[in-house]
């Protein structure tokens, strides 16, 4: 049985090899990622309903297990209601151009040493043209809608994601002069030797720039005016329904895990064990520490009142830009001079 | 000048910020009071108003007699009710009837009865599904009073000490 099976697998053509090999990984990929994103809205709700003295959802199923399929069969069968006077092409392409980068941005996502799909050098570059990609799909979203909430939103939502990628971007340039690569394995690799050889600890401004801004880029609360529910109802989703919500909805989550991925990639080791002379490492810790940062932004949530615009605005400009620029000059000294394990 | 180092201090260490997220982190370990409710209920009052009954005496006899108290109280003009003479002389009501949807539920109806006919027991979960249902007559009542007997009296017993 086996070998009539191998022999049909050798004699397809190369071509075809390639290409279903290739489909097969991407599905090792995006299926778990799927599965982590629907039980991810369910930790949500638990999480935030525990933090202010509820239960959340607990009647699908034991425990309420099953309830983001019970989400998802409903918006599945959902009617897509199309705005009379939206522009139909661009409202249903909007989501798609939401959801394809933020999955594309997984493609060269190491998980160990050795399992990572895409091993480019410009990793870091490509994960960075890819979620910033995803802002288009959103004004789309706004402007093909025909409603002034969805436009009001998208715009929002496009200034802050502008002002918000700079400062990002610095943090990751910060990175980017301690690792010496855009390769997101060699700046794992070069974190290697322990909880002290972490970026986190000479780069800690630069981290907190990263994790605000991450969650600024991702419009989640304290900085999801683009949604704003309380004063233009859903912001740039607004007029949508059923399975193109549910694109955007699983974009925003996908989003949400890579950001804590990359956070725990570039400053806290990723898959490298913290007492390398106890334990190994192994992608159990890359798993532990994005589960941590997953669960800051559900925190973040049920904490932090939303900003206000021009307070957004403020921050992103006046403080977290001056933050990165100056402790970059002061990690070029660090550079300069070798200080401490992590600039050998 | 030293107030602002403090100022730049505190926002730049983000301490309030932190302040705020161990509040929440401190709720997320407290015991949680909801109350699932299909399968737990709190403790209702004797004095609770819910659905109406017609109360009878121990010996089977009707405690209605058709006074109209309740009918002249009722704020909500939910209750009708004809009554006429009995062969033995005395008064009982040919039709007691009230309308579940104008009933507001005050309880004066039951204040008002000097033999404490007419009641409200603790049912409040009930639906109709179908039109006229709402019309609580003199039948439904009455068997309402007999299924809740040993209820109905021993709320009125609990509460007696108190009126």
């Amino acid at each position: 049985m086996t070998d009539i099976v191998t022999n049909l697998w050798l004699s397809l053509p190369d071509g075809i090899q390639f290409t279903s090999y290739t489909l097969l990984k991407v599905f090792i990929i995006l299926v778990p990622l799927f599965i982590v994103v629907a039980y991810y809205t369910l930790a949500e709700r638990k999480v935030i309903g525990y933090m202010q003295n509820r239960i959340g959802p607990n009647r699908v199923g034991p425990k309420g297990l099953f309830q983001p399929f019970a989400d998802m069969f409903k918006l599945m069968f959902k009617e897509i209601i199309i705005p009379t006077k939206s522009n139909r092409y661009l409202f249903i392409v909007a989501p798609i151009l939401t959801f394809a980068p933020s999955m594309a941005a997984w493609a060269v996502m190491p998980f160990t040493d050795t399992l990572v799909f895409a091993d480019i050098n410009a990793g870091l570059l490509y994960i960075l043209a890819m979620t910033s990609l995803g802002v288009y799909g959103v004004i789309i979203a706004g402007w093909a809608s025909n409603s002034k909430y969805a436009l009001l939103g998208a715009m929002r939502s496009a200034a802050q994601i502008v002002a918000y990628e700079i400062a990002m971007g610095f943090s990751l340039v910060g990175v980017l002069m301690a690792a010496g690569s855009l390769n997101l394995g060699d700046i794992v690799n070069s974190q290697a030797g322990g909880i002290y050889h972490w970026f986190i600890l000479p780069l800690f401004p630069l981290f907190m720039v990263y994790l605000i801004s991450g969650v600024a880029e991702t419009n989640r609360a304290p900085f999801d005016v683009a949604e704003g529910e309380s004063e233009i109802v859903a912001g740039f989703h607004v007029e949508y329904s059923g399975m193109t919500f549910a694109v955007f909805f699983l974009a925003e989550y996908a989003n949400m895990i890579l950001i804590a991925m990359l956070a725990s990639l570039m400053f806290f080791g990723g898959w490298l064990s913290p007492l390398p002379s106890l334990m190994g490492d192994n992608i159990v810790w890359l798993f532990l520490k994005t589960g941590f940062f997953m669960l800051l932004f559900l925190w973040f949530r049920a904490t932090f009142p939303r900003y206000r615009y021009d307070q957004i605005m403020r921050l992103g400009w006046k403080v977290l830009i001056p933050v990165t620029i100056v402790w970059l000059v002061v990690e070029g000294f660090l550079v300069y001079f070798k200080v401490g394990p992590w600039f050998n | 000048m030293f107030a602002t180092i403090k100022y730049y201090l505190k926002s730049f260490l983000l301490l309030e910020l932190l302040k705020g997220m161990s509040v929440t982190g401190r709720y997320f370990f407290s015991k949680k009071i909801t109350v699932q409710y299909p399968e737990e209920k709190t403790p209702i009052s004797p004095r609770f108003r819910g659905l109406h009954a017609l109360r009878r005496y121990p010996n089977g006899e009707e405690r209605c007699i058709g006074c109209k108290l309740c009918e002249a109280v009722c704020p909500a003009l939910a209750i009708t009710i004809e009554s006429e003479e009995r062969d033995d002389g005395t008064r009982r009501t040919t039709k007691y009837e009230i309308d579940l949807f104008k009933c507001i539920y005050c309880g004066f109806c039951e204040e008002a009865c000097p033999v404490d006919a007419v009641v409200e027991t603790n049912i409040f979960e009930y639906h109709f599904e179908n039109r006229g249902e709402n019309i609580m007559t003199k039948e439904k009542l009455l068997e309402f009073g007999d299924t809740y007997e040993s209820q109905l009296a021993a709320d009125r017993s609990a509460d007696a000490p108190y009126r």
